[in-house]
């Protein structure tokens, strides 16, 4: 994954946007901020999974320019954040990994499905890679899409009836209704 | 040998001879002078000294007030010495007056002796001893006697514990007789009040650590005198009758002092800061910390133009009244629009102000919502607060 140029916000470049704000409106607007800059900056990136303890390495958190970084903690913070809007979601139980989903998977789900109905795909069976992978599906925004994220979004077709997962050692594959 | 001065043998008011020895050398501490082999006078007074038969012509001879001894010893012939002379050690304290015609105006020794080259018939030692007690120059009290500062230089050589005691009873003494000389007279009271109280606490711990001189019963009567005396200040807890009185004029007289300096200072001083700069203005009568605070606390209720506001942080400031945290926050966030950011040691230096304030002063911005705060390995430092502005 190369590194595509994020527009950086304003915040970016501000340094006590890098320290989290004792002052309760003060905090929600830069908790806002960063939320967004982080789902901003995982889509250009195609990023779907954030290891907190790594978050230095990722100019997201560390401006080097004004030599400033996101202390890990509080980017724990805004990720549970994040996961209470449905845009991330811990992988682990001490929350290193974290899965960010700058659409949530109910937005993906439907994404998924639509395309699936506008080619016409139903009753037949695809497998997980030709979903995010194949030639048809590269212009499409879940191009690329993490098998992971990929599958908790076909769950959620699941719980909706529009399709079934067929996972085996051999084969990971979806049927659509 | 300092001690002694010339004089004519005229006797002085009330003074009379008691006793009279021939053939007596003046020894300057342990050396020979050349005063030897004259007659020896002693009176309630002095010691008189002279030449054979100067004495009685009323000629010039020596004078030694007795006043100066300090202690009387006898010394024992050595076993070496074949001579029938006793000698008498008399140990002196400083000498009073230096202008006087004297033999000898220096000398390293403090004390002299009197060599009695025939022994001496009557009780030398008793007499002097005796005339020391009773003290008969001080009835008519000259200006060098009393002063209890003058008794003060310990002997270095030969000092006899008897001879400490001894002189620390005479300082009790002249201490005691001033202060009861003082209680008589309210006017002189005052003036005395300053020497007395000095007297009257060296006193009291050198008692404390004799302990066996006084008892417990008299130190606490002599520490209630103390209190009682009070000490020439306009507000001092002892002038008032009920501790509010005392707050209120405190106040009062803390406002008067501080408040132009408050204003000089951007509106606000620490209340260390206050602390030091009044009791450095009283100079002797001190005010504790807590009398200060308690002052500073009815300063509001009494409508003062200063008063104590605390910070959360804890700190406690003595402030102008007309400032809020309000102003205070709109000062400090124009001051950082201005520099755009700003550390509180910037900020101190930018205003003249100490640290603490300069903190409390970018606390109060934040909190106020007019900055944010920058905190990395840099150091803390405050922005305007563009999160809210945008």
């Amino acid at each position: 994954m190369s590194e595509t140029e994020v527009e950086w916000p304003w915040q970016y470049a501000f340094p006590p946007f890098f320290t989290l704000q004792p002052h309760p409106e003060t905090r929600s607007k830069q908790v806002s901020a960063w939320k967004s800059l982080i789902l901003e900056y995982c889509q250009k990136n195609k990023l779907f999974i954030i290891d907190v303890r790594e978050a230095h390495q990722l100019p997201l958190f560390h401006n080097s320019a004004i030599n400033r970084k996101l202390d890990p903690t509080v980017v724990v913070s805004i990720l549970s954040e994040l996961s209470k809007s449905g845009n991330a979601g811990a992988l682990d139980k001490a929350k290193h990994r974290w899965e960010i989903y700058w659409h949530t998977l109910e937005e993906w789900a439907a994404m998924i499905y639509d395309h699936v109905c506008d080619n016409g795909m139903q009753n037949s069976v695809l497998t997980l890679f030709e979903l995010s992978q194949g030639e048809d599906v590269q212009d499409k925004e879940f191009a690329g899409i993490h098998t992971d994220v990929l599958i908790k979004a076909l769950r959620v077709l699941e719980g909706e009836r529009k399709c079934e997962l067929i996972l085996s050692d051999e084969e990971q594959g979806v049927k659509f209704f | 040998m300092n001690r002694w001065k010339y004089t004519t043998p005229l006797l002085l008011d009330n003074e009379s001879t008691l006793t009279s020895e021939k053939n007596v050398r003046l020894y300057d501490g342990d050396q020979k002078t050349s005063f030897e082999g004259g007659e020896l006078i002693i009176t309630t007074h002095r010691i008189l000294w002279g030449r054979p038969g100067a004495i009685s012509k009323g000629q010039t001879c020596l004078a030694l007030n007795l006043a100066l001894i300090v202690y009387i010893e006898e010394e024992s012939p050595s076993a070496f010495s074949f001579s029938r002379s006793r000698k008498v050690v008399l140990h002196l304290s400083e000498p009073t007056d230096y202008e006087q015609d004297k033999p000898q105006q220096t000398s390293i020794y403090n004390f002299i002796k009197l060599s009695f080259r025939e022994g001496f018939n009557s009780n030398v030692t008793g007499i002097l001893n005796d005339c020391i007690q009773r003290k008969h120059w001080e009835i008519f009290p000259q200006p060098t006697a009393v002063e209890p500062q003058k008794h003060a230089p310990q002997i270095k050589l030969r000092t006899g514990i008897v001879g400490i005691e001894r002189s620390l009873q005479e300082k009790q003494k002249a201490a005691d007789e001033s202060i009861s000389v003082a209680f008589q007279d309210l006017s002189k009271l005052m003036i005395m009040a300053k020497d007395m109280v000095q007297i009257s606490r060296t006193i009291s711990t050198k008692i404390k650590e004799r302990q066996g001189d006084i008892t417990e019963d008299e130190t606490v009567r002599f520490k209630s005198y103390l209190l009682s005396l009070g000490i020439d200040d306009p507000v001092t807890r002892n002038s008032y009758k009920t501790d509010n009185q005392y707050y209120r004029s405190l106040a009062k007289q803390i406002c008067d002092f501080l408040q132009s300096h408050i204003e000089e200072m951007g509106g606000m001083m620490a209340l260390t800061d206050v602390f030091c700069r009044i009791n450095r203005a009283r100079g002797l009568e001190l005010l504790s910390p807590e009398d200060i605070l308690n002052a500073c606390q009815i300063m509001e209720s009494m409508e003062l133009p200063l008063k104590l506001f605390e910070f959360s942080s804890g700190v406690r400031v003595l402030q102008l009244s007309t400032l809020d945290s309000e102003s205070v926050a709109e000062a400090t966030a124009i001051l950082l629009d201005d520099k755009g950011s700003l550390s509180s040691e910037e900020l101190a230096q930018a205003l003249g102000i100490s640290f603490t304030i300069a903190k409390e002063r970018l606390l109060t911005a934040e909190k106020c919502g007019k900055s944010c705060r920058d905190d990395s390995i840099e150091g803390l430092r405050f922005y305007p607060n563009r999160f809210l502005a945008e």
